[in-house]
């Protein structure tokens, strides 16, 4: 790929990006509670003693979140530490109720990894992992439901957090947003957090800094709290332009906490270095060091399921798909899921076909996802098996795909009720010729004088005569023979 | 017959299991014990009618020849245990108006064994102190001043604890021992209390001062009574990340043992210290030679950073100190002093919730964990921490036990201790066994030249609880303590 810069008034600059990404375990409590983490609850309804932090309340570690974080690891290719500490990390704030946040600081559970991202042109780049870590999510303090007042809500407080921090080794906001799609992926397909951002399940920060080619690393700003894939892009841009406006201005970065205004497309100072807090990280007595034994790791390791590379080279090699279409399958669970069900005993590179040009069209036309599509895989690979053995014509499946994509049907169904079934017998398909070939004599001597392009009218006709049913195939060989 | 007030636990029980009296008589004692000693401010809150509600429960057990461990005993507890639609205050402002919807596990316990509850019984706010002084509600009155002639301190942080069964308004209660809350004021009081090794008994429902030290314990009369309580109040609790998983052995077994004749006694010559009254030495000497006439044999041990234990305790405690009360903020319970905006909020609850020592641990725990100090401070002490830890894993590698006083002195006057310093030089001799998590107990062994109680402090190895026990006992034997009552 093209390297990406920054065009500034006088000199070019490249941008060094670091990601963390804060992904929700996907658990059905808590990290040091019991408390249900349901999405959607009454404000706090999941509440436990020990989330609102009441006198004398311990934590207790949820043994499935530990299970989670170690399959994201090896998800990610990282090192697990087998011995991992968690540590308080103190400040104060109104939706924080033990005053500290339970985090990982000094050593986490997992160490460095890396993933590969790909390109629609077929390129590839390693981004490396720093670490992962379990911590717990804070409540939400609501400003905007009385004049006067500040309600919080610690539904959330509590809910396991992991948090993973990327290497700088991103360079263009393409990259970033192809890192958080596979980091987003690859913990789906593990069934450790369901990716969903608008609920806030997949939350980005972002470092930023800039320079000029060759130079070292600059000073980073770092952009908290971002939701979409959409915006980590916008506000890394708007960053990297404000920091080369500043560095030609002469000015030097601060390095500071910003946040994006998604609506003026610009980075705004939240904290500066000065003002940072003192978090006062220190280990947690309340919870002994966290020691994992290696069965514990290859009982994990031996679970795992495919991952998307992993399906990616599957589909090229065992089902002879293109790399492009093998990554366009593979990246989301549900569609390799999809695929896999629809190519059962089916023709892999039609079904590849159908799925990503027409299922996907037609799902995107009608803004649903391929979960809620009407047409489910084994009807698509119904189909697919007519257009395989001659049932019905490339052409005629098109229409009964629109027929199963409105009414859900099968495709057998649509065929039978309407009669679709392409016709190959050929003493139909002579008479039909000889029909066309009587009826248009003069098409016929002007075709054999030489007009090869009319050969094209000829099948049509006869197509057209037989309602789209006939073998096109014999149509073409049967006419050749009689006109030449 | 001896008064009711004046006996033991185990007397009480034979009592009540012979029919001399009714578990109401009992309580009524100890209720009319406690009123009349109302004067030593030992209760924060005094619940009687609770007490007289369960001791019926109790004698219908006892009467269907069903009673449990503890039926019929009426028992104080520290207002550092949560306890269920009871007022716990830890004797803070901050938490005057605290009611519980929930009972710690070791509480639970114990109303699961049939005890009885007297009331909430002062100690110093949230634990840090070593005088009783700093509850908001003021300091508990040491039950031998009035004999004495003195205004006197009963210790600290367990003082009302302590009091209330030196005083005989109660058979037991509950302490909490961080650096030596238990053992100190047990000693300044003339009365038993062990400190558990730690992870014995479950911290959930105690209100938390430093998690890595804090652990509760038995107050009594006697080493027996003592073992009876611990056999109650101890056990693994999923609860609490930090709970023991072991079998918990019967503590009782070990207290009628007066043979030790295969058994070494260590005296650590590290607690040979400056300052240290002649009598408190003499009583020490007189302890060794107890035990000896019993069998054991006294062997001198070394234990090299014992001068660092007092500093990095005074480092660790208040840094977890500083953290685990950042939950008291005004915000979902406990003292609000509201204010128009969070950070004031903050400043003004805690300014006004927190005493002066509290703010004084809460300001060092803060600083030693700040950026820039941790390593010189925190991390430093946590390898000292290492190494007092080390100092007595060698020691026990040569002896049983070891024997130390509990205190450098005997009971001071109130309001006498005015340097912070001077008052944490009390806990010299009991916080290397809670910075080692070791089980240690003080035992009241005999009289200051000033008719001041004096107490022996023996430390076990971990989980070696019986070991400590049978030591004590046949000090308890041999020394034939004058009880108050």
């Amino acid at each position: 790929m093209e390297k990406f810069l920054i065009n500034g008034e006088n000199d070019n600059f490249e941008i060094v990006v670091g990601l963390e990404i804060h992904a929700q375990v996907n658990s059905q409590a808590k990290l040091f509670s019991g408390s249900s983490t349901k999405f959607g609850s009454k404000p706090n309804e999941n509440v436990s003693l020990v989330d609102a932090a009441m006198p004398g309340m311990l934590p207790v570690i949820n043994k499935h979140c530990i299970k989670q974080a170690v399959k994201s690891g090896l998800g990610l290719r990282a090192k697990i530490n087998k011995f991992s500490i968690f540590d308080r990390k103190n400040y104060f704030y109104a939706d924080l109720p033990q005053g500290y946040q339970i985090s990982q600081y000094s050593d986490p559970i997992v160490g460095e990894g890396n993933v590969e991202i790909n390109f629609p042109d077929g390129t590839k780049k390693n981004i490396g992992i720093e670490r992962l870590h379990l911590e717990q999510d804070a409540g939400k303090s609501l400003h905007d439901q009385h004049p006067s007042k500040s309600y919080i809500d610690l539904n959330r407080s509590g809910v396991a957090l992991m948090e993973i921090v990327s290497k700088p080794d991103i360079t263009s906001p393409d990259e970033a947003g192809a890192f958080i799609k596979k980091i987003r992926s690859i913990l789906r397909f593990l069934d450790t957090c369901d990716g969903n951002m608008e609920q806030g399940s997949l939350r980005c920060d972002v470092n930023v800094s800039v320079r000029r080619d060759g130079e070292p690393l600059g000073t980073r700003c770092e952009i908290k709290n971002l939701n979409s894939v959409r915006f980590v892009m916008m506000a890394i841009v708007s960053e990297a332009k404000r920091q080369v406006e500043e560095i030609e201005n002469g000015n030097e970065i601060i390095q500071e906490t910003r946040l994006f205004d998604s609506d003026k497309l610009e980075t705004r100072p939240m904290r500066s270095k000065e003002n940072a807090h003192d978090y006062r990280y220190f280990p947690d007595p309340d919870l002994m060091p966290l020691e994992l034994t290696d069965d514990f790791i290859s009982n994990i390791k031996s679970s795992l399921p495919l991952l998307p590379d992993e399906i990616r080279v599957k589909l090229v090699n065992d089902f002879g798909l293109s790399d492009y279409d093998a990554s366009v399958i593979s990246e989301e669970k549900e569609t390799s899921d999809y695929f896999f069900i629809a190519t059962e005993g089916r023709d892999g590179k039609i079904v590849s076909n159908w799925l990503t040009t027409e299922l996907f069209g037609s799902l995107n036309k009608n803004s649903l996802s391929i979960n809620n599509s009407p047409i489910k895989p084994k009807q698509l690979g119904e189909l697919v098996g007519f257009i395989s053995d001659g049932t019905i014509s490339g052409r005629i499946a098109k229409d009964v795909f629109a027929e199963m994509f409105e009414t859900g049907s099968d495709a057998s169904l649509i065929i039978e009720e309407k009669g679709l079934k392409q016709n190959s017998n050929s003493e139909d398909i002579i008479k039909m010729i000889d029909n066309v070939i009587n009826n248009n004599q003069d098409k016929v001597n002007e075709y054999r004088s030489g007009k090869d392009k009319l050969f094209g009218f000829f099948v049509g006709q006869v197509m057209k005569d037989s309602g789209g049913k006939a073998n096109p195939k014999m149509v073409n060989e049967i006419l050749k023979e009689k006109l030449n | 017959m001896t008064e009711i007030t004046k006996k033991t636990i185990l007397e009480i029980k034979e009592g009540l299991k012979k029919r001399d009296f009714s578990t109401l008589e009992v309580t009524n004692s100890f209720i009319s014990a406690s009123e009349k000693n109302k004067n030593l401010n030992i209760y924060n809150t005094f619940t009687p009618e609770k007490a007289l509600e369960s001791s019926k429960i109790s004698q219908k057990r006892i009467d269907r020849g069903e009673e449990r461990l503890l039926d019929g005993i009426p028992i104080a507890i520290k207002d550092l245990f949560c306890t269920k639609d009871i007022l716990t205050t830890a004797s803070s402002k901050i938490l005057s108006n605290f009611i519980p919807s929930y009972e710690s596990t070791v509480t639970q316990k114990l109303w699961d064994a049939g005890a009885l509850m007297l009331g909430k019984v002062s100690c110093d706010e949230f634990a840090m102190g070593s005088s009783n002084e700093t509850s908001c509600f003021g300091n508990v009155i040491n039950p031998w001043s009035e004999r004495n002639g003195k205004n006197l301190s009963p210790g600290g942080s367990s003082g009302g604890s302590s009091s209330v069964v030196s005083s005989g308004s109660a058979l037991a209660a509950t302490g909490t021992d961080t650096g030596g809350s238990i053992r100190q004021p047990v000693a300044f009081c003339g009365v038993t209390g062990i400190k558990p090794s730690y992870g014995r008994c479950s911290r959930w429902g105690i209100v938390a001062f430093a998690s890595s030290l804090d652990q509760a314990g038995p107050i009594t009369k006697t080493v027996s009574d003592s073992a009876l309580m611990l056999n109650v109040m101890s056990g693994f609790d999923d609860k609490d990340s930090t709970s023991a998983d072991l079998d918990v052995p019967d503590f009782t077994q070990t207290c009628n043992d007066f043979k030790l004749d295969k058994v070494k006694i260590g005296i650590p010559k590290e607690y040979q210290i400056d300052g240290m009254s002649p009598e408190i030495i003499k009583l020490w000497q007189q302890g060794s030679e107890w035990l000896k006439d019993r069998g054991a044999e006294i062997v001198e041990v070394s234990l090299p950073h014992t001068k660092y234990a007092l500093p990095t305790y005074y480092v660790i405690a208040p840094a977890e100190a500083s953290s685990n009360l950042a939950r008291y903020d005004g915000v979902r319970y406990g003292l609000r002093n509201s204010q128009d905006n969070l950070d004031e909020l903050y400043a003004y609850s805690r300014g006004e919730g927190f005493g002066y020592e509290v703010q004084r641990r809460i300001l060092i725990g803060t600083y030693v964990l700040s950026a820039g100090y941790y390593d010189a401070y925190y991390r430093k002490a946590q390898r000292v921490r290492n190494l007092i830890i080390q100092d007595f894993q060698k020691a026990f590698d040569k002896v049983d036990v070891l024997l130390t006083p509990t205190t450098p002195t005997a009971a001071f006057e109130l309001g006498s201790q005015l340097d912070p310093i001077s008052m944490y030089m009390n806990d010299v001799f009991t916080v290397p066994a809670s910075l080692a998590g070791l089980p240690a107990m003080s035992v009241p062994s005999g009289l200051s030249k000033d008719g001041l109680p004096l107490g022996l402090q023996i430390i076990g190895n971990q989980f070696d609880e019986n070991s400590v026990l049978k030591i004590a006992a046949n000090l308890e034997d041999q020394a034939r303590f004058p009880f108050l009552n």
